[in-house]
């Protein structure tokens, strides 16, 4: 790492969750879905929980989410990752059922709340793209 | 019902200390030679062991022994065990017992749990045994953890304060409430000789002590401890000659219907507790009313809350209000939890502590913080997030 970025626990990357760390590469926030019923399935899965079909791909949604709930964090687990920040749980605007723990960046802690409209913004570090949100419309 | 199997014929525990820097297979031998005299027996009767969550290296202090290590010291001769970590809540280990001996495998099987994170920490405090402390050296996340990790969230304290978030969303619920959790066991702990904080606390000390990560304060996180708790379940008809009269399991909880998950499960505010507790319920004919003292997890203040809705001592989203000013949690009170000081106060015994104090009370052994009126009906229930058990207790 030749920049300033903080230093970040990073997933490891493998044939069966490559496609959503990557995604951030095009911009995109990508789920595997049943190509049968269309249903998004999270974490990744050999087959679809609601019909069993085993054709599945990923494919990028909006980016757009919810925050269905959050904490701010001040305890110093990691080093690099230096308190307070805002740890939350956001479910995507095409499945309700679908929910990804990410951070909520752009604004302070204090204005985050439940039911905040959040869209996907990437950080990349190394060969992975993590997937965290902001407020709609608002740059980082 | 198949709880009528079998009983609980003994208890033991080690010596339980914030830090005692003692070889933990000796701390769970301490245990289960004590939980086997409590019994009756010698070494020679057991034919069974059950343990959670078996041998385990990291993270560091999280198993002090697994199967094997017990099996060969004491050279018993088993029949049957089970030791792993994929069960329901901590307690499901001591439930597999149960499942054992009722298909006739085991006739006392030896239950133990045996934990020395607080030396394992030693001065450097939790982040030196979340997945986190590892960080570096090209690690890199793998299964469940690689959804949490990355964005700083490696430790259950974050995971629990988001349900705890959600409750406080949904139902209005206070942090002035949730501290009753917090202030009622320390005020149970001052009497239990074991418990490792015993000062007295205040709602100030609560309110103004720092911030884990909200809502949660340092007091709402159990405390890391060293200690080996054990149990003996007997087969119902081998246990009639024995010391005690035995405690019996009128009912167990086992179940889990929603996503096996800290944060897809559907609705946080219940956690998996609530269909363990559910099964409970459908397994007796005995009600929350006819309980008498509730020993409820609390590795988070709010895991307490969420069994006292769970098992039905209030409606679903009421526990703020149930617990609100402590009356009705104390040990006089309606019912009386974790009467020990629970892991917040007395130390993470990790859910073992819980059906130890509530068999003692059921025994009559609480010494001074002995339940009064002779109570005859007890829960124990551990386990957060998608891990939850529990069992009903009777002495009759």
């Amino acid at each position: 790492m030749s920049d300033d970025k903080p230093f970040r626990l990073l997933p490891r990357v493998e044939d069966t969750n490559e496609f959503f760390w990557t995604g951030g590469k095009d911009g995109e926030l990508r789920f595997l879905r049943c190509q049968t019923c269309g249903y998004y399935i999270h974490p990744p899965s050999p087959i679809c929980p609601k019909d069993l079909s085993k054709d599945l791909a990923p494919e990028a949604v909006s980016g757009r989410a919810t925050v269905h709930t959050f904490t701010v964090n001040h305890q110093p687990w990691i080093p690099g990752y230096d308190p307070p920040y805002v740890i939350a749980i956001v479910t995507i605007e095409e499945q309700d059922d679908v929910r990804l723990m990410t951070n909520i960046v752009g604004c302070s802690p204090d204005d985050v709340h439940v039911g905040m409209p959040v869209e996907v913004t990437f950080d990349e570090h190394e060969d992975v793209w993590l997937p965290l949100f902001k407020p709609r419309g608002v740059d980082r | 019902m198949s709880e009528r199997a079998a009983v609980i014929s003994g208890i033991g525990q080690s010596d339980v200390g914030r830090r005692l820097y003692r070889n933990p297979v000796e701390l769970t031998l301490d245990a289960s030679l004590a939980a086997i005299e409590d019994a009756g027996l010698t070494r020679d009767d057991i034919d069974g062991i059950a343990t959670y969550p078996g041998n385990m290296e990291f993270p560091p202090g999280f198993s002090g022994a697994g199967v094997t290590e017990v099996q060969d010291a004491l050279r018993l001769n088993l029949n049957w065990y089970n030791g792993g970590i994929e069960n329901p809540g901590q307690l499901g280990s001591v439930i597999t017992a149960w499942a054992a001996i009722g298909a006739g495998y085991a006739n006392h099987v030896l239950c133990f749990r045996t934990v020395w994170e607080g030396s394992a920490q030693g001065d450097k405090g939790r982040a030196s045994v979340t997945m986190g402390g590892r960080s570096g050296g090209g690690f890199r996340a793998g299964g469940f953890m690689q959804w949490s990790l990355p964005f700083g969230a490696p430790s259950a304290a974050n995971w629990i304060a988001m349900c705890a978030q959600r409750h406080f969303h949904e139902y209005g619920t206070t942090r002035e409430q949730l501290a009753q959790i917090a202030l009622n066991a320390r005020k149970n702990a001052a009497l239990n000789p074991k418990a490792i904080y015993r000062d007295p606390m205040s709602m100030d000390d609560y309110m103004n002590v720092r911030l884990i990560t909200t809502p949660f304060c340092l007091y709402d996180c159990d405390v890391p401890a060293d200690g080996s708790t054990a149990f003996i379940v007997s087969r119902a008809d081998a246990a009639a000659d024995l010391r005690k009269p035995p405690v019996q399991v009128e009912a167990i909880g086992s179940a889990i219907h929603g996503r096996p998950s800290w944060d897809q499960w559907e609705d946080l505010t219940t956690m998996a507790l609530r269909d363990a507790a559910a099964m409970m319920w459908q397994r007796t004919d005995l009600t929350p009313a006819d309980v008498d003292l509730a020993e409820l997890y609390d590795g988070f203040s709010f895991i307490t809350l969420a069994w006292i809705e769970a098992l039905g001592f209030c409606k679903k989203g009421e526990g703020g209000p149930f617990i609100e000013g402590g009356q009705r949690i104390a040990r006089d009170g309606e019912i009386p939890v974790n009467t020990h000081g629970g892991q917040l106060s007395a130390g993470r015994l990790h859910g073992y502590g819980f059906l130890h104090e509530a068999c003692t009370q059921l025994w009559g052994e609480g010494g001074e913080r002995q339940v009064p009126g002779n109570p005859e009906v007890g829960i124990a229930a551990a386990g957060g997030g998608p891990l939850g058990g529990c069992l009903l207790l009777t002495r009759r």
